[in-house]
């Protein structure tokens, strides 16, 4: 009890000097004000507690209203900008209280002023503001002329261009941002800043580049053409990527190059790329680097060889970093672990090892996450890298579990990364078989997220084609629904997903299978998705139909039953203004309808097609010809019932004409199956 | 004038060595002209050995492995240049200088390989070593293995099979450490690719390279004194070696800024832990020490105000070292000597190789037009040749040396006695040709040795010159000896400025130079000067002749006669082989060397402690390299000196 006493006279006695502190700023003289807030300045300097009771006080107010009175002295308000800047400094909910008092708005203000301290004084504490992650960043540009004035005290002195610099680096997060900054002259403002005496002017100028290149092709390519000092900009990103330089400008001037390439700026095969920017992020992943540089480096590397299969080659065999990525995930994996550890390190170790264990854990999910992403980067093409990966120490293993962590980015990493791999069709038959992927992958595959669901459908579309032998397991797991499901998204990406799933699921199924697919896609739904505005969904669609009709008793089944609304369906579109694609893959469709025996008679009856038929057989494309053709091959085949009615009523409506034209074709494949129906005739 | 028909009549004399010289002051110059024409030769028959495609090639790989590996001592340990014809398996035929390998075996079996090994081992001093080698056919099946081997281990085998022996090999991209089974590794590598091999010295580690790219590390604990090694298996392989002939295609000097730095932080955070006090106190005493040492009185003593250090000698003592070591560096040596004499009797009679050495000193300032003796004559001298305007004090400068400021005089102290690497014989051979006619650079990185640049030949790659020290017994040679035991002279400052980058930059200066010094002329210009000047070298040369008879002969004494003497061989002694002796840093050393010889007589160090222990960490470095510890090459002492 004693004790609680003497903690509550303390407190007291805190409290009672901090009034002390926000009285004297009520002082009649000013003089008194000044030396109180100076005295302010020397009481809250690394005392969160003071600064919290001061806030509390409501100094705040009245510091903004000292700093923004113009009757006040100079220095009091620079004074006033100081002390705002070390309130600033202490916790979150310091700066809250700040930016709920305006003081955002207040030390833009002040920012107008013509004396330099000050207006030191007022960015220092507005770049601490900005900079933390509960400040609001649309703050910055809420008023339109900020940037411009900003963008001007550029040049003032060292410190203006620094807490400038490292503003402009937190707060430009959308291609918005980035283009007010970059119509305000950020680039040609902040380059010359690359080569400025003060390292921490290069490193927030440079931080600058990186986040205003950012998926931006115009920034990009403006970007390439600067010049500091008569250098090229990416040359000198190039030298802040040599390996004696500070890690943190290492890994910032590879992302800027990154960026630069990703947004078609530089080419892959650029020097600067591949033998510098590539080499540098492959080390930021060395275990040498702390956790967070080894996550930047990890995705920044990921993102730079996406899209390119000669960087994806030689990243793959430099410093061993297929393996070395397998180190990302020797941190624990779970959370009990952790507490588990802990309960029993209270016992014995200091709060240093549980801090780290804490450390460690926030990066776990970090380090994992992005180890998959490299992985899905890695393998995206390459047959000989998906197979080194699958390889890697318990690999399959580590993304089977990675599909089911807590973590959603981990499982969407993970994920991506099952996905890169399952286009290998030697991983399909082997590895993803051995260790039974499709189970997570379903699981996961249930109330996902739509960015989750995009990668796992896509993943199952591979998963389900006809040599992988999950495909068993997955049919009989009860995905038809779940597809068809997806084909109703809103998302273009599931929708193609779903149907191109079906449609995989399909080719060479079972009877049952290809009818438990039309009764659970529901022919309406059928018809919305021929009918759709994304090519893909349609083409993915035209091919279920087209899988869904072979061999003819499927056929004459389905057309049986649904004959009528896919003989609209052609029709339509045939009719509709479509891609050749489209059209050649609806032909097709007809041409197996003609393939089977009763289903023959839908077109043998319906005049209107058969016209059709004979229109794309004169089309000028040979694709659509040949597909016509072929139709029309099927029909007059002689050795089925009827089929001499067929070949006399095609001969009148002038079908024999047109195939006698047509075995004088210059492209040979179409010659050959004209000359083949011919034969039909002759036989 | 009289001066223009005697220099006719010289130069007359220098194109017909048979003609016999009879004037005695001039014997000595002329006496140049038996061993110049001689080094001529040399010269000329060097550069006419091979194409000149082989000899740039040459050049291109000196000054590479010169900036690779500036730490290595070849004179100690070679650096491998090429493949050894005497170290290979029957079935290698070497070409091409012996860079490019073929295999002429049968290549039925592995019992048909073959290796070759480089004429010398890594050395440790390299701290980083790197060789490239290019596939230029992988013949028959591309079994071609690249790596390191021992001294000894058997030739008719493939790196990596045997104990000490390590490779990685292109048909599998397997790696083989002392070990007949291979490890998978890296990618196969064939025709066309470049494969490279780094051995870091410094953590006894290996990694390869394939067309530029880090494949990561292959070996670790490797042994020391490997051979870059390669071995061929079938018929039709050829391969390429670049030992530094060519620019590599990694990039191998990103790789070793990233280990200096990493060395240099090292050092910079070596914990000293509690005894941080005593450190400051050490360190006090030996800037106090320095400034002492060399007469800066009044920093001394302000110094010693403020960190409360005594300083040992009293102030009228330093003084009168300043007093004199500003006549030396003002170039009135003549003055100097009378002030020693006065201040210390007896000095300059116990050390006559001092005595004759401030006197050739004080024959060139005679030429310059500096000394006392010649001064006096004319009435301005002019200010190109008044170094020292300004402060005429030693002053510190480290780091490079700006050519320009000396040859012009312009306003800045110009006497430096830090580490002041010129390249003043290189930009002077570009009017002669006859590199080793200037005298040893001033580039001694302490001013410790200053004496040693009048006393050896530059030609020979100094450090270790126990064989010049042989040459001399007296005491004043005792004192360099023992300097050059500290190691404080360093060849590598030299060879560090020895880039085309520097000589560039002074060779612009140099034109600048031209301009600014027409007006220069002999003693001034005066008449009477330069008789008295000729006078003063007939009494120079009876001192020598005296002191030979007393002594015996000196190589040094007569050296040091010839190049003074020989300035009066050349119309413009600014501008001529031996021209540099004009140059007001030759002060220094005599400077230095006369402050020692001061202080020792009043049993005083004849050396600052801060030089010892410059000299000893020098010292300590090259015994690293010498006990194979890789560091050293990125802990260099001139590194830490700005």
């Amino acid at each position: 009890m004693a004790c609680i006493e003497i903690l509550f006279r303390i407190s007291d006695k805190f409290t009672a000097t901090s009034r002390h502190y926000v009285d004297r700023l009520f002082d009649p003289d000013p003089q008194n004000v000044l030396q109180g807030v100076i005295d302010m300045k020397n009481a809250v300097i690394g005392n969160n507690k003071q600064k919290a009771n001061l806030i509390v006080l409501g100094a705040v107010p009245r510091l903004l209203y000292l700093l923004q009175q113009s009757s006040s002295s100079l220095e009091l308000r620079t004074e006033c900008a100081v002390v705002l800047g070390s309130l600033a400094m202490g916790t979150e909910n310091n700066i809250k209280s700040l930016v709920d008092c305006h003081i955002i708005p207040a030390l833009l203000q002040g920012l107008l002023c013509s004396d330099l301290i000050f207006i030191e004084a007022c960015l220092r504490c507005l770049r601490t503001i900005f900079i933390s992650p509960v400040t609001p960043v649309q703050l910055l540009y809420t008023d339109p002329t900020v940037i411009p004035h900003i963008m001007s005290l550029l040049s003032r002195s060292q410190h203006t261009q620094e807490y400038i610099t490292q503003i402009f680096a937190h707060c430009c997060k959308t291609p918005e941002h980035q283009m007010v900054l970059f119509n305000h002259g950020a680039i040609q403002n902040i380059a010359p800043l690359l080569i400025s005496p003060s390292y921490k002017v290069r490193m927030q100028a440079l931080k600058c580049f990186s986040v205003l290149a950012y998926e931006n092709a115009q920034v990009s390519m403006t970007l390439v053409n600067v010049l500091v000092d008569g250098e090229q900009l990416s040359q000198v990103f190039a030298r802040m990527m040599q390996r004696d330089k500070p890690i943190e400008m290492q890994l910032t001037a590879a992302k800027c190059l990154t960026y630069m390439c990703r947004a078609g700026a530089i080419r892959t095969d650029d020097n600067c790329i591949i033998l510098k920017t590539l080499p540098c992020l492959v080390r930021m992943c060395s275990k040498e680097r702390l956790l967070e540089e080894r996550v930047e480096g990890a995705e920044t590397l990921a993102f730079l060889m996406e899209p390119d299969i000669e960087l994806q080659r030689i990243a793959s065999v430099t410093d061993h970093l297929v393996s070395m990525l397998a180190d990302y995930f020797k941190y624990p994996s779970s959370v009990s672990a952790i507490t588990d550890i802990k309960r029993l390190s209270k016992l014995r170790h200091t709060r240093d090892f549980c801090n780290q264990l804490d450390h460690d854990l926030k990066h776990a999910h970090e380090l994992r996450q992005a180890a998959f992403k490299l992985y899905a980067s890695l393998g995206s093409n390459d047959e000989d890298i998906r197979k080194k990966i699958t390889e890697t120490e318990n690999m399959m293993d580590r993304i089977v579990s990675g599909l089911s962590e807590s973590s959603i980015k981990v499982r969407l990493a993970a994920v991506r990364c099952l996905h890169s791999l399952s286009r290998s069709v030697q991983q399909l038959r082997t590895s993803f078989h051995d260790h039974a992927v499709w189970k997570p992958l379903m699981k996961l595959l249930q109330n996902a997220p739509d960015e989750v669901l995009v990668m796992a459908s896509s993943t199952l579309c591979n998963l389900l084609l006809e040599f992988s032998p999950s495909k068993e397991p997955i049919l009989e797991s009860g995905v038809i629904e779940l597809l068809c499901s997806l084909t109703q998204s809103d998302s273009p990406a599931l929708r193609v997903n779903g149907i191109w799933a079906l449609m995989n699921m399909a080719f060479q199924a079972d009877q049952k299978v290809k009818v438990e697919i039309v009764r659970a896609l529901g022919t309406e739904q059928l018809f919305r998705l021929l009918s759709d505005p994304d090519t893909n969904v349609l083409m993915k669609t035209l091919g279920l139909l087209r899988n869904l009709l072979s061999t003819r008793p499927h056929i004459d089944q389905i057309m049986s039953s649904h004959g009528k609304q896919i003989m609209q369906a052609v029709t339509l579109i045939l009719e509709g203004e479509h891609s050749i694609e489209v059209k050649e893959q609806t032909l097709c469709i007809l041409a197996n309808i003609a393939d089977g025996n009763t289903a023959k008679e839908l077109i043998m009856t319906n005049d209107d097609m058969l016209q059709k038929i004979k229109y794309y057989m004169g089309h000028s494309n040979v694709k659509l010809q040949l597909a016509a053709t072929f139709c029309i091959s099927n029909l007059i085949w002689n050795e089925e019932d009827g089929s001499q009615e067929r070949q006399d009523k095609l001969r009148e409506m002038g079908f024999v004409d047109i195939l006698h034209k047509l075995t004088q074709a210059s492209d040979p494949s179409l010659c050959d199956r004209a000359k083949t129906a011919m034969q039909q005739y002759l036989a | 004038s009289s001066s223009d028909s005697f220099r006719r009549w010289l130069c007359v004399q220098l194109q017909y060595p048979h003609v016999t010289v009879i004037r005695g002051y001039l014997s000595a110059a002329a006496s140049l002209q038996s061993s110049a024409p001689k080094m001529a030769e040399l010269g000329a028959g060097s550069l006419l050995t091979g194409d000149p495609a082989f000899n740039y090639q040459e050049h291109e790989l000196n000054e590479r492995l010169k900036r690779l590996y500036p730490a290595v001592n070849e004179e100690e340990t070679p650096l491998p240049r090429s493949w050894s014809p005497k170290d290979k398996y029957s079935y290698i035929g070497l070409s091409q200088n012996n860079l490019r390998v073929h295999y002429k075996g049968h290549g039925k079996n592995h019992k048909d390989a073959a290796s070759v090994r480089a004429t010398h081992p890594i050395p440790a001093a390299c701290g980083i070593y790197y060789f490239e080698v290019k596939i230029v056919s992988k013949g028959r099946d591309g079994y071609m293995g690249i790596g390191l081997s021992a001294q000894g281990v058997n030739m008719n085998r493939l790196p990596g099979w045997d104990k000490h022996s390590y490779g990685y090999h292109g048909d599998d991209g397997h790696s083989f450490c002392s070990s007949g089974t291979g490890q998978p590794y890296g990618p196969t590598f064939t025709t066309g690719d470049v494969i490279g091999c780094c051995v870091n010295l410094i953590n006894n580690t290996c990694f390869y390279t394939k067309n530029g790219h880090s494949l990561g590390v292959a070996f670790t604990d490797l042994p020391p004194n490997l051979y870059p090694t390669v071995g061929l298996q079938t018929p039709g392989e050829i391969v390429d070696a670049n030992f530094g002939q060519q620019p590599f295609v990694f990039d191998i000097e990103d790789y070793m800024s990233e280990w200096r730095a990493k060395i240099h932080s090292m050092i910079a955070r070596f914990p000293i832990g509690e005894r941080l006090g005593d450190w400051q106190s050490v360190l006090q005493n030996m800037v106090s020490s320095y400034l002492v040492h060399h007469g800066y009185c009044a920093t001394a003593m302000a110094f010693s105000r403020a960190t409360e250090t005594m300083i040992q000698e009293d102030q009228t003592s330093i003084k009168n070292r300043q007093r004199i070591q500003k006549l030396v560096l003002a170039g009135r040596v003549g003055e100097a000597i009378d002030a020693t004499q006065q201040l210390y009797p007896g000095l300059l009679e116990h050390n006559p190789n001092l005595l004759f050495m401030l006197k050739c000193r004080q024959f060139v300032e005679m030429v310059n037009g500096t000394d006392s003796e010649v001064r006096c004559f004319s009435v301005h001298s002019p200010k190109s040749q008044d170094s020292y305007p300004g402060s005429p004090n030693l002053s510190p400068r480290h780091g490079a040396t700006n050519a320009h400021v000396h040859n012009t005089g312009a306003d800045s102290p110009t006497c430096s006695n830090g580490v002041t690497p010129t390249n003043k014989n290189k930009s002077h051979n570009k009017y002669t040709g006859v590199s080793s006619a200037s005298s040893s650079p001033s580039s001694s990185p302490s001013s410790v040795n200053y004496s040693e640049s009048n006393s050896t030949d530059s030609t020979k790659s100094q450090p270790h010159s126990a064989t010049s020290n042989q040459e001399t017994s007296d005491s004043e040679m005792e004192i360099e000896a023992e300097h050059y035991s500290n190691g404080v002279t360093e060849s590598s400052t030299r060879i560090m400025n020895g880039t085309y980058k520097h000589q560039e930059i002074l060779q612009a200066d140099d034109s600048s130079v031209d301009d600014s010094c027409s007006s220069r002329q002999l003693c001034g210009g005066n008449q009477a000067a330069t008789e008295r000047m000729i006078q003063f070298g007939r009494e120079l040369q009876a001192l020598s002749e005296q002191l030979c008879r007393q002594y015996g002969k000196n190589a040094t004494h007569k050296k040091m006669l010839q190049d003074a003497f020989s300035l009066l061989a050349y119309s413009d002694p600014w501008n001529c082989p031996v021209g540099q002796q004009l140059d007001p840093m030759q002060r220094e050393a005599i400077c230095s060397a006369l402050n020692s010889a001061i202080l020792e007589s009043q049993n005083l160090p004849k050396q600052p402690p801060l030089m010892l222990a410059l000299g000893q960490a020098t010292e300590c470095v090259q015994l690293m390299a010498r006990v194979r510890s890789g560091s050293c090459s990125f802990a260099r002492v001139d590194n830490f000196l700005h």
